[in-house]
């Protein structure tokens, strides 16, 4: 018998991903197709992460020279590379201990990298000054938000520590929150109103959570996922004058804030939010707002790097959230680095900008037009809506299962929506993930699938999706 | 330096230090007179076992180490012209040169245009496009599965095979991590449970390397401490380990043995006897054994040499190997490559219960997936240029150039110390560390008492002050009651190394006299 019978309760209370028997079913098909197996499609499209490459975008090219320089410095010899690719990779080199990708860097992040995001930020925000010391990067954003969770978070503390978290909300920050011991204390968005965040339903929840825990933090993901909301200026000031009510640390994940589309939708952080509402409130309530390399344009999930900029956090508890920090050595250099390029993309006049702007706004033309497409189709179709998606990186349409199709699932002891994945997947060659992973209003189901794809790729998805919706609608009419 | 760097280690430094001295937060008047409340987060309410968290190798004397080189920038006279962070097993930190073939194919797979580009040799090219191919849409820039690169664990379980003499290892059992560091602490998170008396206890080497004791301290484990032996180069002793396993009986639920091979910081090369003595150790008190062979290309002494815990194991037959649970950690920070910066490292883990290993899977999704240009330079670690290929002369010249180099100074390093009265160094048979003991006269001790310091911290934050040379004082990684111990890398270049080895001994003479 192993000597690990025994797990932490934490551990085996975090539930199971629905997406792990669906990866399992990917894996087979796709050795299947590779032995000559016929199916009516001739590859799956998987667009079950938020992994804008895994789709098909491409990465940004000065980016990834800018990188390739640094790794191997000897391709800045000659005329291989442009001028200011070179300067940015020497620029990057040189704040390098021994001027190598290889060393560690100071436990926050190389120190010129963290000055330059503070600077993006200050300017992102329109002068809300930001200070360095209060920004820690990370390998991508839920590093660090389990860092900061685990400071919130006591296990031990009898009643438990809540966080309130929304429905539907992206699984890694649930799991997290598990793993940690806290109560994990829903709010539910509004579906019919755009998934809009209702100050009452927050105070619903609330008032629930103080039976069971003791609710310390708030988390709200703004643009949403899996959800494609962005929140109005008003809606995030009730927010943070319910957080500074109640007392409760604010969590902001905007890891989607470059992700905005439409003409009237505007992206506003947390932190300028707060500014803007002056005093008392501005310096009182404790924020952490999240960011990363891993959305956007460079969709560059796989270099894992992300950041936390900490407001109005008391210094003593600062200096433990360093000690925490210092624990993991630090951030992966070539993250560090795109995130540098991130936060400082090429200029006009720069030699690279030409191109740069050409394949941002590829990307940008191409997402917006297939959220366009995506809206039109799945609202045209029978059992089948969606909300606007005004930002983030996924459409989340809710589907009318028929009674019958939810009781053939129930047979095969599958959720509902991982049925219709699943049936999705078998059939149409589409890899997507079910509402059940994000939580959803009781006897809702819905899909998510990623919007960040080329467009050829998108068309070819809602053809599939059309397709496959409407004889699934007649089998289980 | 850059003088951003050390304005924004400043303002960190003394927004801890204006802390101390007001005490806890108090109740302030805000600025239209209204009294504000006390914060959410404060030191009373933040989760209390965060609060015992320390890592020393990042810890004050290297907060001060950087104020020293602000001070230094900025024309401050100092007894010394530059800052030495001796502190910190960071190889090109310190001068050493990347291996030029793993840093073409990682150019290669970041920017692909540069296939085309005929400087690079055909077998970084396939290297390259094979990384590339395993990758979601042919990109480092995808998500992987949270487990790793599937062609990666295979070949990194060809590569175990191959080193273990032919040991099968199944690439199931191969996880990929940031750092072995990521793999260490998810493992201890799995294992730790209980409450009061049967709360986990995990047994871990004293002096031991300060992730153990963090990760440990914020999980609420209970550390159990098994002292190796000083005087006998830090060896491990059977009857030791069961003297800290006994006592720790009577208070928490002994689960895990940990173990550092080569060791750090002391650099002891574990025999195969010994491993065979802590093998049949943890299967007769049935403990989970941790085996950190981060350094297992870092052998330097004669008649020492690394034997992986999962060779030995197999070789000790089907009593064991079929039962012993392990779990071994390996990285691409230390050996020949010294590549800190990419977090790369993976473990290997031996006789899991299935329905643990679901829960490990559970947990290491919430990291999403370890770095990808970590993962794509793991697989050339494990798979390198092979006699025959383009690349294969100069890669045998670069990694036996740095290895060589390593031994040289750790041979070095043993020589000097050991020629200053006050000092003693056991031979640095392996690892990045010397870790030596030494003498602090009763009236320094109780300068330090004073100042609320520990001795070896108050030595070293004088040798910083003297001499510019960072080191982490031995009260940073556990050593037994009354003796001290700094660490200090042998990484910098020879000649520089000569230098600082002979500050070092002029440093303790100095301070010997003065506290004399």
């Amino acid at each position: 018998m192993s000597a690990l019978q025994e797990i932490s309760l934490n551990i085996r209370n975090m539930k199971q991903l629905e997406y792990s028997v669906l990866a399992r079913r990917t894996n087979q098909i796709k050795d299947e197709l590779k032995k000559g197996v016929k199916k009516s499609y001739r590859e799956v499209i998987d667009v079950s992460w938020g992994d804008p490459h895994r789709a098909g975008v491409k990465p940004l090219s000065f980016v990834r020279q800018v990188l390739a320089a640094c790794i191997y410095p000897q391709l800045m010899d000659g005329d291989k590379l442009m001028v200011d690719v070179k300067q940015r990779a020497q620029m990057l080199l040189r704040a390098c201990p021994g001027g190598s990708v290889g060393s560690y860097c100071a436990t926050a992040g190389v120190p010129e990298i963290v000055e330059r995001v503070s600077e993006y930020i200050t300017r992102r925000d329109g002068g809300v000054p930001s200070h360095p010391e209060n920004i820690y990067i990370s390998s991508g954003s839920q590093w660090a938000l389990t860092n900061i969770l685990k400071v919130l978070v006591n296990s031990e503390a009898s009643p438990r520590t809540g966080v309130l978290t929304p429905v539907p909300c992206h699984s890694t920050t649930i799991l997290s929150l598990m793993a940690l011991g806290a109560e994990v204390v829903p709010y539910y968005l509004r579906e019919e109103q755009g998934w809009a965040l209702d100050v009452e339903e927050l105070q619903r929840a609330w008032g629930s959570a103080k039976e069971v825990c003791n609710p310390v933090g708030l988390y709200v993901i703004n643009p949403g996922n899996p959800a494609g909301y962005v929140q109005s200026r008003k809606s995030m000031q009730e927010v943070i004058r319910f957080a500074a009510e109640k007392r409760l640390f604010l969590l902001a994940d905007e890891v989607y804030q470059d992700c905005v589309f439409g003409e009237e939708t505007e992206f506003v952080s947390y932190k300028r939010a707060l500014a803007e509402m002056g005093s008392p409130l501005s310096d009182t309530v404790e924020l952490a707002s999240f960011h990363t390399t891993s959305k956007g344009l460079m969709g560059e999930c796989g270099l894992r790097a992300g950041y936390v900029e900490l407001v109005n956090l008391d210094p003593a508890v600062m200096k433990h959230i360093y000690s925490l920090f210092s624990a993991d050595s630090c951030a992966p250099v070539l993250g560090q680095f795109a995130l540098d390029v991130m936060t400082n993309p090429p200029q006009p006049g720069d030699p690279s900008y030409p191109l740069y702007m050409k394949e941002t706004q590829h990307i940008r033309t191409s997402v917006a037009e297939n959220v366009r497409r995506v809206e039109e189709v799945i609202n045209s179709l029978p059992g089948f809506s969606c909300q606007p998606v005004e930002g983030g990186a996924f459409a989340f349409p809710r589907v009318f299962l028929p009674p019958k199709a939810i009781e053939t699932a129930k047979e095969l002891g599958m959720k509902p929506d991982t049925f219709y994945c699943m049936r999705l997947l078998e059939e149409a060659g589409v890899l997507s993930s079910p509402g059940s992973e994000y939580g959803q209003q009781e006897g809702t189901y819905h899909i998510r699938f990623c919007i960040m794809t080329p467009s050829e790729i998108m068309e070819e998805i809602l053809r599939r999706l059309s397709t496959f919706h409407k004889r699934f609608m007649n089998e289980f009419s | 330096m850059n003088h951003g760097t050390s304005l924004l280690w400043k303002r960190r430094a003394l927004s801890s230090l204006s802390s101390t001295r007001r005490g806890l937060p108090k109740e302030k008047m805000s600025e239209n007179g209204m009294m504000s409340r006390p914060k959410v987060l404060t030191i009373d309410t933040i989760n209390p076992t965060v609060k015992k968290v320390e890592y020393a190798v990042r810890g004050p004397i290297v907060q001060r180490a950087v104020e020293l080189e602000r001070e230094l920038s900025e024309g401050m006279k100092k007894p010394f012209a530059e800052v030495i962070k001796a502190n910190i097993g960071d190889a090109h930190a310190m001068g050493q040169q990347p291996i030029t073939f793993f840093r073409q194919v990682l150019a290669l797979c970041s920017y692909p245009e540069l296939l085309s580009d005929s400087s690079f040799p055909e077998d970084a090219k396939s290297r390259a496009c094979r990384i590339l191919n395993s990758c979601g849409g042919n990109s480092m820039g995808a998500y992987s599965a949270s487990q790793g690169i599937d062609s990666v664990r295979q070949d990194v379980a060809r590569y175990i095979e191959r080193r273990d003499g032919g040991v099968p290892c199944d690439p199931d059992n191969i996880y990929l991590t940031t750092g072995a560091s990521d793999g260490i602490v998810t493992m201890l998170k799995l294992l730790v449970c209980g409450e009061g008396a049967t709360r986990t206890g995990v047994m871990i080497s004293i002096p031991q390397y300060p992730l153990y004791s963090a990760a440990l301290a914020e999980l609420g484990a209970v550390q159990i401490n098994y002292y190796l032996n000083e005087e006998k180069c830090w060896s491990l002793d059977i009857d030791e380990l069961q003297r800290a396993l006994n006592e720790a009986r009577l208070y928490c639920n002994p689960r895990a043995l940990c173990i550092i091979n080569p060791g750090n910081p002391t650099g002891q090369v574990q025999t195969r006897e010994c491993i065979e003595d802590v093998i049949r150790f943890a299967a007769k008190e049935r403990l989970f054994l941790m085996a950190d062979e981060v350094y297992q290309d870092n052998v330097y002494a004669e008649g020492c040499q690394f034997h992986s815990f999962k060779k030995v194991l197999f070789e000790m037959g089907p009593e064991y190997s079929e039962t012993v649970e392990l779990a071994s950690f390996h990285s691409t920070s230390k050996c020949y490559m010294g590549e800190c910066g990419f977090r790369g490292g993976y473990m290997e883990i031996i006789n899991m219960d299935d329905d643990v290993k679901a829960q490990l899977t559970k947990l290491l999704s919430v990291r999403l997936c370890s770095p990808v240009p970590g993962q794509a330079l793991m697989d050339l670690v494990v798979n390198p240029p092979q006699p025959g290929e383009p690349s294969y002369e100069r890669f045998i010249k670069e990694r036996t150039a740095t290895l060589s180099a390593l031994a040289e100074k750790a041979k070095l390093t043993e020589q000097v110390l050991n020629t200053v009265d006050g000092i003693s160094c056991n031979p640095v048979q392996g690892a990045m560390y010397s870790f030596p003991r030494i003498t602090i006269p009763e009236k320094a001790i109780q300068e330090a008492k004073k100042l609320g310091q520990q001795p070896d911290m108050f030595y070293c934050m004088k040798m910083l002050e003297e001499t510019g040379i960072c080191l982490v004082p031995g009260s940073g990684f556990g050593q037994k009651e009354g003796t001290y111990h700094f660490r200090m890398t042998i990484l910098p270049p020879t000649d520089k190394l000569k230098i600082l080895l002979n500050s070092v001994k002029e440093f303790h003479q100095r301070f010997t006299q003065q506290y004399s």
